[in-house]
Formats: structure tokens, sequence, C-alpha cells
């Protein structure tokens, strides 16, 4: 008890520290915003709180932690605001004294990257990745997979299946979708931040989406999960992946979107499309949030998170695509502008 | 003589005089000082223990021993064994013990006993420690760029033509026990290196030449005498290697393949407990901190009983050099 009581102690002086410092910096600003938590947008949320602050004086310190780190830090109310790519659950929401306000702010795509010599393209139906993540299919010249890639030279090669070592939010959205296409995987790992990686030689976890893709990238025969972005980023094939309706999707802008216009948002603004419909959409997608305080917060704050929500919404918006993360539909963005009303004093 | 009369300072011209009050109490607050140094290592230490187990507690009720004796992490269902970690820990600083220790006493040899002119020695003697300065992280891209690719063919060619020897049973992915403890050995070389270094020199020149008085050739000088002599500081770096072996983090949650397996082949991905507790802990839910400091004061423990294992056996065998 005493020693939760100290470490309280010692953040709430800590960031009371922090914002005493960012304070006398930006004493032009009229205030500044801290917040802490998801590092799935972070790429995105950097550049928005760069231009924001130039544009308005509004300087926001953001640390990408974790989710798991934000949603602690917000309980604890040392931020102004947290995000987190598993939204929060009931039991966490109830632990916050005012209420939360949780507005999904951007959204991203997972993809399957891979390392095969001389394979530009590969197709991956819908019952073969849930098995190559659960150790079944090891060759890369399987039937299973050969009998969606028509004239492509699989290689007689064993698949190094490369995971997450870390708990995150990018394991949390990828092992819900494989659990829900796959019984079998459901029943076996399961959907989690933290999951049960089969124990075979040929699986390997790396800490990150950077490590995971560097892995990947020096590993021949790998295939690992990362965020679009990263794949974009760094020039890794990944593969085209059989959605709900039966066709064979690429992840990018638009098969995002498609992706998102199926979900359909709870009262607290929280979907989780583990798989989505739609004829274009790309199987893995997700939203990432932002958590706010409904009261407990003086007005000048208050007035800052807004003016960074509508920048986000709008502004932001438009940087999405070039970062990798897929813009916001026009039904997402109306909800949100809504749902901030509810951030109050 | 004369130049230590004219230098000391004394007024009444002899030699010896009793200690002035500010010499008595200049030693007295420096015993007090490194009395309270010494308490403030203990208390800190117990400090830790308190505050780690503290957050254990709880877990260690809950799970008990059969923690430490299975091999599952599903905080999904609340399933938690540290096995494969403690396996994964202990073999890779065992294997990184063999490799590094065995390459840090034939450097230090090398280095000390005249096989190299004096400045050359020192030369190289700093390049070896400067690996100690090269960040851990740094160590894990290089073993991920350039170590494993290099490795991987030798590896799987060991698998393809010995299948049956259980270092060799599975083939080398990638990241894996044996890159991980390439890069182990390198990182406790200069551990090793330096303080064996120190203990030859440590070595009285009279017992060598004694040695070779006896006639014996450099070989049986370095085999039958030095090494013996220098037998207290050596297990003493060998512990400190293993040491630092033990609680390595970065380095090996890049090279090592974090995968929960209790498995002799050198080429299987494997885990320490160090990595789990690096890569696990940021993310960790609630019901995930208590498992993980239970994991903490284990990989503590272990810890503390190589160095306190180590010391009782080097305190054995100095004595016995010494009489």
């Amino acid at each position: 008890m005493k020693i939760g009581i100290f470490t309280k102690g010692a953040k709430v002086a800590a960031v009371a520290a922090a914002m005493v410092v960012s304070g006398t910096v930006a004493q032009a600003a009229d205030t500044s915003l801290t917040g802490s938590g998801a590092s799935f947008p972070f790429p995105l949320y950097s550049a928005w709180f760069k231009d924001f602050g130039q544009k308005t004086g509004i300087e926001v310190n953001y640390q990408a932690k974790g989710s798991g780190g934000g949603i602690e830090d917000f309980t604890n109310r040392v931020v102004d605001f947290a995000a987190s790519d598993a939204a929060m659950n009931d039991e966490e929401m109830a632990k916050v004294d005012g209420g939360v306000v949780l507005l999904p702010m951007t959204a991203g795509e997972i993809v399957l990257a891979y390392n095969l010599d001389g394979v530009s393209e590969l197709k991956l139906p819908r019952d073969v990745y849930p098995k190559i993540f659960l150790g079944e299919i090891t060759k890369w010249n399987d039937e299973a997979i050969a009998a969606a890639n028509d004239g492509v030279d699989l290689p007689d090669e064993d698949i190094t299946v490369v995971v997450r070592a870390d708990s995150s939010g990018t394991n949390f959205n990828f092992t819900n979708h494989l659990s829900a296409i796959s019984k079998e995987f459901e029943s076996t790992v399961g959907g989690g931040k933290t999951v049960p990686w089969p124990k075979a030689s040929n699986f390997i976890a790396a800490p990150g989406n950077q490590g995971i893709t560097a892995t990947v990238k020096q590993t021949p025969g790998a295939i690992g999960y990362i965020e679009y972005g990263y794949a974009q980023q760094t020039n890794t094939p990944y593969a085209m992946l059989e959605n709900q309706a039966g066709n064979f999707v690429k992840a990018g802008p638009e098969a995002g979107s498609a992706a998102l216009a199926s979900a359909d948002l709870d009262e607290n603004n929280v979907a989780f499309i583990t798989d989505p419909k739609g004829e274009q959409a790309y199987p893995i997608a997700t939203f990432t949030w932002m958590l706010f305080y409904k009261s407990g917060q003086d007005a000048d704050k208050v007035a800052a998170l807004k003016e960074m929500i509508n920048y986000g919404l709008t502004t932001g918006q438009t940087m999405a695509d070039k970062l990798g993360y897929i813009p916001l539909p026009e039904n997402i963005i109306e909800i949100n502008k809504k749902s901030m009303e509810e951030i109050g004093g | 003589m004369a130049d230590i009369s004219k230098s000391a300072p004394q007024s009444d011209g002899s030699v010896s005089r009793p200690p002035t009050a500010f010499e008595y109490g200049y030693d007295k607050s420096f015993r007090f000082l490194t009395f309270f140094a010494g308490l403030l290592i203990v208390v800190l230490l117990a400090y830790i223990f308190w505050k780690i187990g503290g957050l254990a507690a709880p877990a260690m009720r809950e799970y008990g021993l059969g923690f430490l004796t299975t091999v599952e992490w599903n905080p999904n269902t609340n399933e938690y064994g540290i096995l494969a970690e403690i396996w994964g820990t202990l073999y890779s600083s065992f294997l990184a013990l063999i490799f590094g220790g065995g390459l840090g006493i034939a450097v230090a040899i090398f280095l000390t006993q005249g096989f190299l002119n004096a400045r050359l020695a020192w030369v190289f003697r700093l390049i070896v420690e400067m690996l100690a300065a090269i960040p851990s992280v740094v160590f894990g891209l290089w073993g991920i760029y350039v170590l494993i690719p290099a490795i991987r063919p030798i590896a799987n060619w060991l698998h393809d033509t010995l299948p049956f020897v259980p270092f060799f049973s599975t083939k080398l992915a990638g990241p894996g026990m044996f890159p991980a403890m390439i890069v182990l050995s390198i990182m406790i070389l200069p551990t090793v290196a330096a303080i064996s270094q120190d203990a030859f020199k440590a070595i009285p020149m009279k017992i060598q030449e004694a040695a070779y008085g006896m006639g014996t050739t450099k070989w049986e000088a370095i085999r039958k005498v030095i090494i013996p002599t220098a037998s207290g500081g050596i297990f003493a770096s060998l512990v400190l290697g293993f040491g630092r072996a033990l609680g390595e983090t970065m380095a090996l949650a890049m090279l090592i393949g974090n995968s929960q397996q209790v498995s002799l082949s050198l080429f299987s991905p494997a885990t320490t407990l160090a990595s789990l507790l690096a890569s696990t802990f940021p993310e960790a839910g609630a019901n995930q901190i208590g498992p993980l400091m239970y994991a903490a004061v284990a990989l503590l423990v272990i810890t503390m009983a190589v160095n306190v294992i180590g010391t009782i056996i080097m305190s054995y065998t100095s004595r016995q050099t010494v009489t």
C-alpha cells in the first residue's frame, strides 16, 4: 500500500515538474498539454503536434510509452489525455473519476510481411494464414499456399514465423482477428496483448514493430505481422489477404477505409473490427483511440484539448495516408465531433 | 632518508610522533564514511529485495513453486511459469562462460606472458577493454545484420550433417541460442580478460623466475605455476562475467528469439528472464505485474546465488594457494 502511494506521488511530482518546466518555456502560449500512451500512432501524432504547436502556440508533449502505460497515467490523472490501441475496457473506465470520452482519432492496418526471393506477389487465403501462425503449415510450397498462387514459383523453404515478443496493441488486434476467423486459433492461442504462441523452433519473437521488420528482412523464408506504415517505409513486401467476401485485398488507404466503414461503434465509441465485411475491405484494420476526461479540468485546458482534437480531425487526417495510416471515414469524424462536446471542465 | 626529513611536516625533528587531533579526526571520519558506504550497499540491496519481493508476494502465494517448474505465459488464462526463462538464462550464460571465459583467459595469458612487446600488448589490452564500451543495443543490431547471416550457413550445415547430436537438432532460422551465446561471449570477454590480466600481473616476478630456474619451458611455467597462482583472480573474473551474462537484457531480447522452450539445441530460439521482463513489462496489465515481479525475484536470487557461491569457492581456493 505504502509503495503504491509512494510511486504515485513520485509520478505526480515528476509530471508536475515537467509541466512547470514546459510552462516556463512556453510562456507565450496560453497553455500546454501532456499526453502519453500508444506507440503505434506516435509517428502520426508527433507530426500533428509539431504542426499544431507551430500554428496555435499550444505545446503538446506526448510520450509514447505504450497503451497500458497511457491508461495507467490517465487513471492516475497525471496527464491531460492518453492514447490506447485497445481503447479502454469497462473496468478501466470505471476507475477514472469524472468519466471518460474515447475518440477514435486514426486507424491502421496490419500486414503480413514476408521474405521470399523472387516472390513479389503473394496471396494468402483465409484458412491458410491462421494455420501458418498455428505452426501447422511449415513449408512455403505447401499445397494450400500453392493453390492460391498460380504461376508463382514458391520455394521448398521452411516458414519462419516472426511474432511480437513484447506486449502490444498490434498483437491484440492481430490475434483477435485470427481468433475471429479461425476457431482453432481461438481455442489454442486466443486473442490478447500477450499470447502463448506455439512452442516450435520456427517461431521467433522480436521486440516492437521495428524488431519484427528487421528480423523478417534478415531471415529468408520469414513471415511476420507489422503495421502497414512500417512495411511501406522499409519497402518490405506484404501479402494480399482474403477477406470475408472472398476477395484478395492488398493493404492501402482505400481497402483500409472500406474496412473501417463497416465498423459499428458502441456507446463509448469503441469497435474492434476483427473481421470486416465489404467487398474491398482489408481484413486486419484497427482504430486507435485518444482518451479524455469528462470533468475535473480547467476551462483553458478544455479549450486547448478541443482545438487539438479539431485539428486532428481536419488537417490531421490529410497527413494520415502519407505516414501509413488510414484517414477516418466521414461518419466517424461526425461521431467524434459530437462526442468531443462531452469533454468538460 | 634525508629527503623524507626535509619534506615531512614536523616540528621537533624526530621521525615518529603521535598523530595530531586533525589526523585522528580525519582517520575517524574516513572510517565512518567507509563504514557508512558499506552499510548503504547492504541497505540498498535489502531495500530492492523488500520492494520487489513485496510486489511479488501475492503472485508467490498464488502460484507457489509451480511457477518455477512450468512452461507457459498466458495472461488470458492467468497461467504463468518461467521454467523456459530460467533454463534459457542459465544455459546461455553457461555457454557464454565456456566460450567467452576461455577466450578471455587466453587473451589475458597472451597479453601478459611476454608474447607481445609491452607497447603492443598495451594497445591490445585497450582494444579488448573497449569492447565493454559498446552498448548492448549495438551488439544486438550487429548480431541481426552481421552475425546471423554469417553463421546461418555453418549452423545449417551442422544440422544437416549431424542432426542426431542434440545440440544441432534444429535448424537455425535466425535469432536463437547460438547467436545470443556468441554475442554474450563477446560481452563478457573484456571483464574476464581485464581481471585475469590483473591477476597474472599480480604474480611476483620471483615466482616465474623460480619456475624457469627449475628448468620449465614457457608453457609448463604458464600451465603449472602461473595459472594456479592466479586462479583466485581468474575465478573472480569468471564469476563477474557469469553475473554479467545472467543479467544481460537488450542484446538477448534482440537475438535469442524469445520463444518459451526448453531445448538443448543451440539453433533453437529460447528466452531469458531479463528479456521476458524487458519485453513484457511496459504493456503489462495488472494481472501480469505480480508474476513479472516473481520472475524478477527469481532472477535476483539466481544472480545473488551465483555470486555468493562464487565468492565462497574463491575464498576457499585462495586460502589453499596462500598456505
